[in-house]
């Protein structure tokens, strides 16, 4: 259980008092904790603002360039701290801009609650200016969402949006409340929800299934353990550590379990999927034993379902029921929370380890690293290499920054070379893959973790989609440092109509502004490198800055992520070049 | 491996909550299945509400789709069943005009013999109602469509199960649990 904060205490279960709608969602937010919001004002939110206007000593509002940043906003926050980011906007296009942001929150588990305007409740249904059925909208990319129509309703809703955003299998909630509901007064009291009768968050673990999972793992010739998100979010970090050294069990992880075992560790065999390692995804269809934690076999990870890790016994430990046998058929599957139930198998696990297992990860490395890694990380042609930029960080931050990134090749470059020696360190948009979250998720991580280095690297093209959070930046004063790999192209779209279309370009070519002038048009410091010599000078003059700073790298133009595994193949046909 | 595609009937206990419907139906749409028939009413639980819903596909399908309807938070428990599990039934009412009544007699006879029964009757016309399986219901339908229906309306299926569901005692569990945090 979290412990409680003094300004919490102060309007958590208080004696009851008349108070409008509006005060009482401003104090239901300070009563969870939350002391920054991202949002957006409008006519139908307007007497919210009012009262943030009035309690700005206690909770901040950060004032976003557009809807659908305040949402990656909350879900930055969200990610670096595993707190409950907030955001809030007005009615119709308000609400409506959310959208990308919920359903990148949804497909990801990110916690977020967000609270929209809606018209006056006598104008609902009637095609009001500024009115949208944004319950209607959000209703397939939410965890819950509910429209409150009387002030009353308030706290009871508030609480259990962030129960339900928080517990279980997080998610984004939605909450709708109309303007007459803001300005209506009641008698208010602010309780935590504790419980919504319909809903189980943590399934019970049956204690047979930790057994069956050992047992399988003790007498395992080549297990393999793939983790995902689940780690993070269950805070398992300890525990997957501690399995993995005992069992000497080489580990992989997905895109969003990345940074919850050091990228240093010696059972850290990289990532799986698409653009992951060589050795992980050629020995999942090698492995006798298939140890799956918090992730939920993702087509970007498994590939052809038909040819994943068939030879192989799953175990999978997941907390989402439906999860399980939803893409690939588990022989045994522990529900539950990953730590708790990590925990539990510990003691059930043999001390144990696989040196000609292993070795076999290590010759695939190998082999990767002479055809794909050496040329990204030292390149011997004139052009510069997303990957050494990342090598070029990674050496200046010692491995402990938070990588924001974006999506595209710099993202698979990013999540691929990024040393992550501090977890929640890789904040990207996984599932959803939404260009543009970069920027905005990077001010609400920078917000949550101040003490952190946070670092957005994003593409010339995503970048574009959010670039007016520049504005954000400079307003708030956030030190958050951004680099923008430019290739002058959608770079991964471009690789694939390469590899694909035949070099057909269809709309691929950037012609792209001048991006050094346009940062310091919002008074932010920045710098463009084009030569090698340039880089490690420029990235230390960005990490050293107190300010928020603008490194654009121009990188080789036709650049392609590899390795590959082609959409539609099997894993272990995954292409080296 | 795929199972084969069968009728099954699912049973979805809720809460009684606006937008619920919403969420429930986007399931299947999401997935390009067809609801065969979808049924929403009271049950026996005061405040819970009872979807039937009716589909034609694999076990293995219908497993995750109760998966997927179960993780809603407003969903209570989720069950699927065949025919062989359950009680079921549809009805269905004609409208006819009423001086077929007695010009055909023929049809008194398949009223008589249907086990259908007359709603109302007036000048004009009257309504006849059929409960019962399918197949049953679609022989009266051929039967009486020799002379003209006016009207015909089907209504979903509705199914009690042969087994308890023990959607009470969930309840009361979480009630307890609540209590006990109480304490």
């Amino acid at each position: 259980m979290d412990t409680l904060t003094a300004i919490q205490k102060q309007y958590l279960e208080q004696p009851k008092e008349c108070i409008s709608g509006s005060e009482a969602i401003v104090r239901c937010l300070l009563a969870e904790g939350v002391d920054v919001l991202y949002g957006y004002p409008g006519g139908a939110i307007m007497p919210v603002y009012d009262e943030l206007y009035k309690y700005e000593d206690k909770i901040n509002h950060v004032l976003t360039r557009h809807e659908q940043c305040a949402a990656h906003a909350a879900q930055g926050y969200a990610r670096i701290s595993g707190k409950v980011g907030v955001a809030i906007a007005t009615s119709g296009p308000g609400a409506t801009n959310l959208v990308t942001g919920i359903a990148d929150a949804q497909i990801d588990s990110t916690p977020i609650v967000c609270i929209t305007g809606q018209v006056p409740s006598h104008l609902l249904g009637s095609d009001a200016f500024q009115e949208t059925d944004i319950v209607g909208i959000s209703t397939p990319v939410t965890k819950w969402n509910h429209q409150v129509t009387k002030a009353s309703q308030i706290p009871e809703i508030i609480a259990r949006a962030f129960y339900i955003a928080k517990s279980g299998r997080p998610g984004p909630v939605l909450i709708d409340i109309t303007k007459d509901a803001q300005f209506e007064e009641f008698d208010f009291q602010y309780k935590k929800c504790t419980g919504v009768r319909s809903y189980v968050p943590v399934p019970k673990t049956d204690p047979s299934t930790i057994a069956d999972a050992a047992t399988l793992i003790n007498n395992a010739k080549k297990p393999l353990i793939i983790w995902g998100q689940g780690i993070i979010l269950s805070k398992a970090e300890v525990e997957l550590k501690a399995l993995v050294e005992k069992a000497g069990i080489p580990a992989a992880w997905t895109i969003m379990g990345a940074s919850a075992l050091p990228t240093s560790h010696p059972l850290n065999i990289g990532m799986v999927g698409m653009h992951g390692n060589y050795a992980p995804n050629i020995l999942t269809n090698d492995c006798d034993v298939l140890i799956a934690i918090g992730m939920r076999f993702d087509d970007r990870v498994t590939g052809k379902l038909d040819e994943y890790a068939k030879q192989a016994k799953i175990i999978h430990l997941e907390i989402d029921p439906a999860e399980v046998d939803k893409n690939i058929k588990t022989d045994v599957a522990v529900l539950g929370d990953a730590k708790q139930n990590l925990i539990e198998l510990l003691p059930q696990v043999d001390a144990n380890s696989h040196p000609e297992w292993l070795k076999k990860f290590k010759d695939l490395y190998e082999i990767e690293y002479n055809k794909v890694i050496k040329n990204d990380l030292y390149p011997t042609k004139e052009g510069l290499t997303m990957g050494e930029v990342l090598k070029e960080i990674n050496a200046q931050t010692k491995g402990e920054a938070a990588i924001v990134s974006d999506v595209g090749q710099h993202q698979m470059i990013a999540c691929r070379y990024a040393n992550f020696n501090v977890t929640k360190s890789n904040i990207t948009s996984g599932g959803l893959g939404t260009m543009g979250f970069a920027l905005p998720a990077a001010i609400g991580a920078k917000m949550a973790a101040p003490e952190r280095e946070v670092i957005a690297v994003i593409g010339d093209g995503g970048y574009q989609m959010t670039i007016q959070e520049l504005g954000t930046i400079f307003q708030n004063k956030l030190p958050v440092k951004i680099v923008v790999l430019n290739n002058e192209f959608l770079g991964m779209v471009r690789q694939w109509q390469q590899l694909f279309f035949e070099k057909r370009y269809a709309s691929t070519v950037m012609a792209n502004p001048n991006f050094v002038a346009i940062a310091k048009g919002y008074y932010i410091e920045a710098k463009k490198v084009t030569k090698r010599e340039g880089l490690a000078a420029a990235v230390k003059e960005m990490i050293d800055s107190d300010g928020p700073y603008f490194l654009e790298v121009c990188v080789e133009k036709e650049g392609n992520v590899f390795p590959m595994v082609p959409s539609g193949a099997s894993v272990s046909d995954i292409r080296l070049e | 491996m795929e199972t084969e595609k069968q009728l099954y009937t699912v049973s979805v206990y809720t809460e009684n909550n606006i937008g619920l419907l919403n969420r429930i139906s986007a399931i299947f749409q999401r997935r390009h299945i067809n609801i065969e028939s979808l049924n929403i009413s009271v049950s026996e639980i005061e405040g819970v509400s009872r979807f039937t819903i009716l589909i034609n596909m694999s076990e293995d399908q219908v497993k995750k789709i109760i998966g997927q309807i179960e993780k809603q938070v407003e969903v209570i428990k989720a069950y699927y069943h065949t025919d062989d599990d359950t009680i079921y039934q549809e009805s269905c009412l004609f409208k006819i005009k009423s001086d077929l009544l007695f010009e055909e007699r023929q049809i008194q006879n398949i009223i008589k013999e249907s086990n259908a029964h007359i709603v109302t009757v007036n000048k004009e016309f009257f309504v006849l109602e059929k409960s019962g399986r399918r197949a049953e219901l679609e022989t009266l339908h051929k039967a009486l469509s020799i002379f003209g229906i006016m009207q015909f309306v089907r209504s979903a299926r509705i199914a009690v199960t042969k087994d308890e569901l023990k959607i009470t005692e969930m309840l009361n569990a979480f009630k307890n649990l609540k209590n006990q945090q109480k304490l």
